[in-house]
């Protein structure tokens, strides 16, 4: 087995801290990328053009590139604002701005999966649910959303997997997550390929119950899809 | 007495063009209670646009509708056309007209059942106990009380607009509108719905029926409208305009659908 040398809570507290961070992040990315779908969506051409750029941009440039802009740059505008306001120094801690930015990168790759998951709900029951006197929050709640999530939920999942291994970059901006961690450790005990090892371990078991529960969920939002009676 | 002279659905010269292309050149219909108006014509001839007009799910360009006497305050858009003055209005407006897709449109990630207390509870607030019994009540009256549990996808296309016919009643509206309910169908489905839709008739509902069901419209409605061109070319009961058709195209229009029958009749 193993051997962690001690530094087996270590990791594992900052394995704690990476999936806080992913779900964070997750949550974040589904709020952007909802509002970027339906802006994408919208005949407003501001809104648009808003989102296309959105998603041009976020898709366009490397995740770790966009998350050393936001958190020096983040950082400074912050603080710029802060200070025009006339209040203290305020710090954006790495967790926050790791956060931030796996939101704001995977809500431009969720725009397009939830894109594509609102057009391919047949315009005929959303028709059929405004001839029924729905207002359109209703037809959304009630129609939209749940027929969205069979579609969308495979690209979801997709996302929500690239965006856990992401977190691995947050530990460049120094946040204390697990790869963190086990760098810290290598470098101590000289003995890198014990600590990667067993961080690519915990990746691959978070991995492994979220495809299961991904399934679950997606047999669970397939019910009434056409199958042999 | 005031009650019997309001109408259930008083439409007024509607207008609606597609870009350059005029659909709806003004037409104009009064539906009484208990009235079934038959709405024939070829395809490109207006009559769904018409029809969607009614509950806007197209905005006409111009015209006026009453729904059980109140109408719906249209006003004009910049660049032209009407909208809604009160989205609310209209949502309310739409409660009273129970529609009937040609593609039946059911919600597919729901039950039978669920689709047909959907309304009723999150539109209308029926308590769920409430719209439970009366959908009851209706699946067994379209012949379809034992599919309850069953998704629309496992459904014959004869029982999924059965379905959507159930969904419509239990609005209760005041008026049902069919969009061509039987287009869709294979041929030996056809017959249970439109005996369905018979004995709707002989209930007394209020009934406005896009079809090319020729001989539903002789048996079943007390006034045939015939559509060409964005304007009606004959109206009336079905004696006199089926009967005795005035214009070339309605006889051309009735030939081609008789015939159409028959050689569906020996295949």
């Amino acid at each position: 087995m193993l051997d962690l040398q001690g530094y087996g809570p270590s990791i594992l507290e900052g394995a704690v801290l990476t999936v806080e961070a992913a779900l964070a992040g997750l949550g974040l990315s589904i709020l952007f990328g909802l509002s970027g779908a339906l802006a994408k969506l919208s005949s407003a051409l501001p809104l648009r053009l808003l989102a296309g750029a959105y998603t041009t941009l976020i898709r366009g440039v490397p995740d770790l590139v966009l998350m050393l802009l936001v958190f020096f740059g983040g950082q400074m505008l912050v603080n710029d604002l802060v200070a025009r306001m006339g209040w203290d120094h305020v710090d954006v801690g790495p967790f926050t701005a790791g956060v931030l930015t796996l939101g704001f990168v995977y809500g431009a790759y969720m725009a397009e999966t939830f894109r594509g998951a609102i057009l391919a709900v047949p315009a005929g029951q959303l028709e059929a649910a405004r001839a029924f006197g729905m207002s359109p929050f209703l037809v959304f709640r009630r129609i939209l959303l749940p027929q969205m999530l069979r579609h969308a939920l495979p690209g979801f999942g997709n996302n929500w997997l690239v965006l856990l291994k992401a977190t691995a970059l947050l530990s460049v901006i120094g946040l204390d997550d697990m790869v963190r961690k086990a760098a810290l450790a290598a470098g101590a005990t000289r003995q890198p390929f014990t600590f990667y090892f067993a961080v690519a371990l915990v990746f691959l078991a978070l991995t492994t119950v979220s495809t299961l529960l991904l399934a679950l969920a997606e047999r669970r939002v397939r019910r009434g899809e056409a199958r042999p009676a | 007495m005031g009650e019997a002279a309001i109408a259930a659905l008083e439409v007024e010269d509607i207008h609606k063009s597609f870009g350059a292309l005029a659909v709806l050149k003004g037409i104009s219909l009064t539906a009484r209670q208990g009235d079934v108006i038959a709405l024939l014509g070829a395809s490109g001839s207006g009559k769904s646009t018409f029809l969607r007009c009614i509950n806007l799910l197209e905005l006409p360009d111009a015209g006026r509708i009453r729904v059980t006497g109140e109408e719906i305050r249209l006003v004009a858009k910049r660049g032209g056309g009407l909208v809604p003055a009160d989205r609310r209005q209209v949502e309310r407006a739409r409660t009273r007209l129970g529609m009937v897709f040609q593609q039946f449109n059911l919600w597919s990630h729901m039950t039978v059942l669920e689709n047909v207390i959907e309304a009723p509870i999150h539109v209308l607030g029926l308590p769920r106990r409430e719209a439970v019994e009366r959908a009851h009540a209706l699946l067994a009256k379209v012949g379809i009380r034992d599919k309850r549990d069953h998704y629309p996808a496992q459904l014959s296309g004869g029982q999924q607009q059965r379905a959507a016919i159930a969904r419509a009643l239990a609005m209760e509206p005041a008026v049902l509108l069919f969009d061509e309910p039987t287009s869709a169908l294979d041929p030996e489905l056809v017959g249970e719905v439109l005996k369905v839709m018979r004995d709707l008739a002989l209930e007394g509902r209020t009934m406005l029926v896009v079809t090319h069901e020729v001989g539903f419209a002789a048996e079943v409605a007390s006034e045939v409208l015939f559509l060409h061109e964005g304007r009606i070319e004959e109206q009336g009961p079905p004696q006199q305009v089926l009967g005795g058709p005035r214009s070339d195209r309605l006889r051309r229009f009735l030939a081609g659908h008789t015939e159409r029958a028959r050689g569906l009749g020996r295949a």
